[in-house]
């Protein structure tokens, strides 16, 4: 299978002491909308910066588009990259943007930008620091789209934005992605944002990747059991427990597993794609002094 | 790219070219008169020998326009480093458009190189066009200054000929690479005038002597080179000579050191208020009553002399060519420095 990006045991430090991103491993296919999910400061725009050539990885290495991210015309042609926050340069008129582009860009696409900015209502000759919030977003997605690369990251694209201005950048982002094959890598905290349009999933928990794997297949292989309270060592050897939570007679567990559950103590539960991020969320790093099945006097 | 950054330096370059243009054709405008004014009057005054009173006449009818436009040479360069340079780089940072840039299909390197080539080009060439214009306009003013106000002299050396060119270029390479290191506008200003400042000092005062061997020599003591003679009673009536930091046969020369040597060439102390030269003052040329100019002629016959440390007028050009070359040194530098910076500390 083709990657877009593939890291292995990825680390980025700064200053001496404070590593943003440190072990981190995953590979991610072409051809996909994927969604980098986690919580803050857990490394995802680290992890996105360096996939985009903007640092360079203190340990590990990564890969782009088969290549090393460098800083290099021909790999920044390739790679679009919509940073946090989506920055115009706010004297800058829409039109201007779109010249900046057209002239900073080997393979720029003139009429997807302006067919662009005349859908989402920016008039160019407004200047760019009088857009709405959503208006900016969209403006920096043009740019990026118009480029025409064949991996697309963008960095919280929506994190600023009202629920209206997120679904239309969701809907813009889909349309081109159906329009023009190429990849795209997002990153959102929120699981919402992402569902509707990711069919891939990395979950990036403080600095490491607890699981990268397709939307489809992800929900098909995660089950959330309910039952009467059973330890976790006595689920059958397939069967790899995400999260666990007990009262006193019930047990509730988020189970991996490929193979179908027959156990019929078990009520098994299909798993919502944010319940199944909360879960991975929720898992106590190894080594937290409290046990599952603790026995309360 | 370069449009970009033209289109980012556009107002502020279009502004710094009308005040050039007004102040061009404000010099245009008087400059020849002035100089009428200087050739004639100094036809008249060679015929009657009063060519030192026209100086002092003519430089002081234009002794404000002639440091107004001295001090806009030396202003300039600054400015170019405070209000163009430091913020180009700190507001795309502060504004994270850094990265909208460097998401288009150019590298850093090129971003800064175009942002930093045609910012110094545009400065250096506004200092040029304004130090050459003055340099131009000046001329006839220059020749009449006094000794301080030499053309070679430190107030008016960096105002003249070529070094603004090199200093503003130090300036804009300056204002970028703090900007690159202090990240923020206000402060990235506030250091690169701090800078600045004291390199403009540091320059004349400690390395502009040093970058030619200085002449040393002896001049005989007359009413070219006397400030004054003053006789202290308390002293034993000894007068005590003050030197004019001037060189006889050499006019406009920088002065460096200057003192008197005794018959047998050593240096007389000098408390600042004068030498005392051991003269007598009750009786001889110079006894109150006697000319001015016998006293002098009578200590110079004893053998007193002058000793000047000096760089004569024409060392100009060569000063200003090393100068101009020093500050693309650390122009240089400086824009290695930012290089750097924007491969290993910016993101």
């Amino acid at each position: 299978m083709n990657t877009v990006v593939q890291a292995r045991q990825l680390g980025k430090r700064y200053g001496r002491r404070r590593w943003a991103l440190r072990d981190c491993t995953v590979d991610i296919p072409a051809g996909h909308v994927v969604g980098l999910v986690g919580p803050n400061g857990a490394g995802k725009t680290t992890l996105l910066k360096l996939a985009a050539g903007r640092l360079e990885p203190t340990s590990g290495a990564i890969t782009v588009l088969g290549g090393p991210p460098a800083d290099t015309p021909g790999q920044l042609a390739r790679v679009g990259f919509v940073a946090q926050d989506a920055p115009v340069y706010t004297q800058l008129t829409v039109a201007e943007h779109l010249r900046l582009g057209a002239r900073l860009n080997p393979r720029w696409d003139a009429g997807l930008a302006s067919e662009r900015a005349a859908r989402f209502g920016l008039t160019p000759a407004h200047r760019a620091g009088r857009l709405s919030g959503g208006q900016r977003a969209q403006l920096a997605l043009t740019l990026g789209l118009a480029k025409r690369p064949e991996l697309l990251i963008l960095d919280e694209p929506v994190a600023s934005l009202d629920p209206l201005a997120r679904r239309e950048f969701m809907q813009g982002l889909m349309e081109a992605t159906a329009e023009h094959a190429f990849s795209v890598v997002l990153s959102s905290h929120l699981v919402s944002d992402l569902e509707r349009v990711c069919d891939f999933l990395v979950v990036l928990v403080d600095s490491r990747v607890l699981v990268a794997g397709e939307v489809e297949t992800l929900l098909a292989t995660h089950h959330r059991l309910t039952g009467p309270r059973r330890d976790p060592g006595r689920l059958p050897a397939g069967q790899q427990v995400i999260c666990a939570s007990h009262t006193d007679r019930q047990s509730t567990y988020v189970v991996r597993t490929d193979a179908p559950i027959h156990d019929p103590a078990w009520t098994v539960t299909p798993l919502g794609l944010e319940d199944l991020v909360l879960a991975y969320l929720d898992r106590r790093p190894a080594g937290d002094p409290r046990t599952p099945l603790a026995v309360r006097p | 790219m370069i449009w970009l950054t033209w289109r980012q330096l556009r107002g502020s370059a279009i502004a710094m070219a009308a005040v050039l243009a007004v102040i061009g054709a404000v010099l245009l405008l008087t400059g020849p008169g002035m100089a009428a004014r200087h050739t004639a009057g100094l036809a008249d005054c060679a015929a009657q020998s009063t060519c030192l009173q026209f100086y002092d006449r003519f430089f002081g009818d234009y002794d404000t326009p002639f440091l107004a436009v001295s001090l806009l040479v030396v202003l300039l360069p600054a400015f170019a480093g405070l209000f163009w340079a430091a913020p180009m780089i700190t507001r795309e940072l502060e504004a994270g458009t850094h990265l909208l840039a460097w998401s288009q299909s150019v590298t850093r390197r090129r971003w800064l190189a175009v942002k930093l080539g045609i910012t110094c080009l545009l400065a250096m060439a506004a200092a040029c066009l304004c130090g050459l214009m003055v340099t131009w306009w000046s001329g006839p003013l220059d020749d009449s200054a006094p000794a301080d106000l030499a053309l070679v002299a430190p107030l008016v050396f960096g105002a003249r000929g070529v070094v603004p060119m090199g200093y503003a270029a130090f300036a804009v390479a300056l204002g970028v690479a703090v900007g690159m290191f202090v990240r923020r506008t206000l402060p990235a200003m506030a250091l690169t005038l701090a800078v600045f400042a004291a390199v403009q000092i540091a320059m004349p005062l400690l390395v502009r002597p040093h970058l030619m061997a200085p002449v040393t020599s002896t001049f005989e003591i007359g009413p070219a080179n006397v400030e004054g003679i003053s006789v202290d009673r308390d002293g034993g009536g000894t007068p005590r000579i003050r030197l004019k930091s001037v060189t006889p046969g050499h006019p406009g020369s920088w002065v460096l050191a200057n003192g008197i040597l005794d018959p047998a060439g050593r240096p007389l102390a000098d408390d600042g208020g004068g030498s005392a030269v051991p003269v007598s003052t009750t009786s001889g040329p110079c006894a109150p009553g006697a000319a001015f100019g016998a006293c002098t002629t009578e200590i110079n016959r004893l053998g007193y002399r002058q000793r000047a440390t000096f760089h004569p007028l024409e060392r100009f050009w060569p000063l200003q060519w090393i100068e101009t070359g020093i500050y693309a040194a650390l122009a240089l530098g400086l824009a290695g420095s930012s290089f750097w910076a924007i491969r290993r500390r910016l993101s």
